[in-house]
């Protein structure tokens, strides 16, 4: 799950690069721009949530 | 390999440059009293002698090539062509400042402070971390992220946004306002800083005994409030420099301008102290020392990005808001995040950050910077910082844990810092205490 929330995280930029690189009007670029860094937020969700210790497990405290 | 276009300071900017860079490192060493202040006491020597090493080690990685990666504008630099445009993407400058000796005496002295202030911005940026790892994060783990961050993450954004980067040259390129704008480094220097203390909290996890087994946190309150207070005041005369330096080195201040970036530094400062002590007096009914001074840091870091521009009134909204999201996230962070950050370096350096950032397109319209595009140039910023940095930064700390843990061991737990990795304590006239960590 860690990995999943970086890599949205990196598709989400990806998604920002290419709006910029590809859409020249202004609408649609910054409708794509808004669609990446909502990508970015789930991704930075799921990262959250997979660094939260599962009710299941003993509680982390580092060691 | 190209150049962009160059920066000419006058030589009374440049005179005025060296004056504000000279107070700069005063930000840092408010940081270095801030950690240690809310960190335990058992820890507060290792908290003060990392701090230093950090800036050891910021320092000569950025001289080994930190600079070269982040360039200057006008400088060397990596680029190629996609969608019929240059992008910038590394400075290429000679490793190890030869680049800059070589300059010397003609074009050498815009450069140099352009590396000077880099120096310290990076040193800056890697005291952050200290603020969310401190009290279970070993030295020499220290000094290697720090490494990666001052000769890594940090020149790299800072090559985009300060070096004449694709960042910088968004209006050029793309009629995005005047381009990613972040004149004191809200998002160069403290977004990309809290970043990573969000990544290095989450590899090292939380200080021994903070969650019990029910995943109730438990409060461990700095030790020295006083040591915390005063770090403020230090930090101030610090960030004084720091935003005036960057005014005249990234947004072409004169000395009109810079006045008004000295107050609107204060007046973000002061608007996010009190925002967080009025917050703090409502909800717990005594305002917070502790969570007041990070309000008043929040105001400096939010106000940073867009100090050179925006009009003081608006510096205040810019410091409420900063101020009031404090408490609010350092809640957040500890009660339902699991993120255990000592000296909310997440809520306050991350955060307030990527606030000031925004900020800075929001209201650029009210003050000199205002044009179409500019909100956009900086939404493009944060996302570039939370969807590119954050991963960065995360992958080398967990590359670097894997060849040596970063967290300490658990008798560095049981016996702090102080003892464990230097042997003797910051107050060794105190008793030691064995209840609060032999639960």
């Amino acid at each position: 799950m860690k990995i999943a929330g970086f890599l949205l995280l990196l598709a989400g930029w990806a998604l920002v690069l290419s709006a910029l690189a590809l859409l020249t009007r202004a609408v649609p670029r910054d409708v794509f721009v808004a669609a990446g860094v909502a990508v970015e937020a789930l991704g930075l969700i799921l990262s959250v949530r997979a660094h939260l210790t599962p009710a299941s497990e003993p509680r982390r405290n580092g060691n | 390999m190209g150049t962009e276009l160059p920066v000419n300071l006058s030589e009374f900017q440049a005179t005025l440059c060296i004056l504000f860079l000279i107070l700069a490192p005063l930000s840092g060493c408010g940081l270095a009293l801030i950690n240690a202040g809310l960190g335990r006491s058992r820890n507060a020597a290792h908290s003060m002698m990392a701090a230093l090493c950090i800036v050891a080690v910021a320092a000569c990685a950025w001289f080994v090539c930190g600079w070269a990666f982040e360039g200057y504008p006008g400088g060397l630099t990596y680029s190629f062509q996609a969608a019929g445009r240059q992008w910038y993407w590394l400075g290429a400058e000679p490793w190890f400042f030869r680049g800059l000796v070589a300059s010397l005496p003609s074009a050498g002295s815009s450069a140099f402070l352009f590396a000077w202030f880099g120096i310290i911005a990076a040193g800056l940026a890697g005291l952050i971390p200290l603020g969310s790892s401190s009290d279970r994060w070993r030295l020499g783990a220290i000094c290697g992220s720090t490494a990666l961050l001052a000769g890594v993450t940090f020149p790299l954004f800072g090559h985009w946004s300060w070096g004449g980067g694709w960042l910088a040259q968004l209006g050029l390129n793309f009629h995005l306002g005047r381009g990613y704008i972040d004149a004191g480094g809200s998002g160069t220097i403290h977004a990309t800083g809290g970043l990573t203390a969000l990544a290095i909290a989450w590899i090292v996890g939380p200080r021994r005994g903070k969650y019990g087994s029910e995943g109730m946190p438990m409060a461990l309150p700095g030790h020295n409030a006083v040591l915390v207070l005063f770090g403020c005041m230090v930090a101030f005369v610090g960030w004084l420099g720091l935003n005036s330096a960057g005014a005249v080195l990234f947004a072409g201040a004169g000395t009109a301008q810079i006045p008004m970036t000295a107050i609107n530094t204060l007046m973000g400062a002061s608007a996010g102290a009190l925002a967080a002590a009025i917050v703090t007096r409502l909800r717990f009914g005594k305002p917070d020392a502790s969570l007041t001074a990070n309000g008043w840091v929040g105001g400096l870091v939010a106000g940073s990005a867009g100090c050179a521009f925006l009009p003081p009134a608006v510096m205040i909204i810019v410091g409420l808001v900063a101020g009031a999201l404090v408490p609010f996230l350092v809640e957040l962070l500890d009660l339902r995040l699991e993120i255990d950050d000592p000296g909310g370096a997440i809520s306050v350096h991350a955060a307030g950050g990527i606030w000031g950032v925004l900020a800075a397109g929001l209201f650029g319209g009210l003050g000199t910077a205002g044009s179409p595009g500019q909100l956009t140039a900086q939404v493009v910023g944060v996302a570039t910082l939370i969807g590119f940095v954050l991963p960065l930064t995360y992958g080398l700390n967990w590359l670097l844990n894997l060849v040596r843990p970063q967290r300490v061991g658990i008798e560095g737990d049981q016996q702090g810092m102080d003892l464990h990795e230097l042997g003797a304590g910051a107050y060794p006239e105190f008793v030691t205490h064995t209840d609060d960590f032999m639960r």
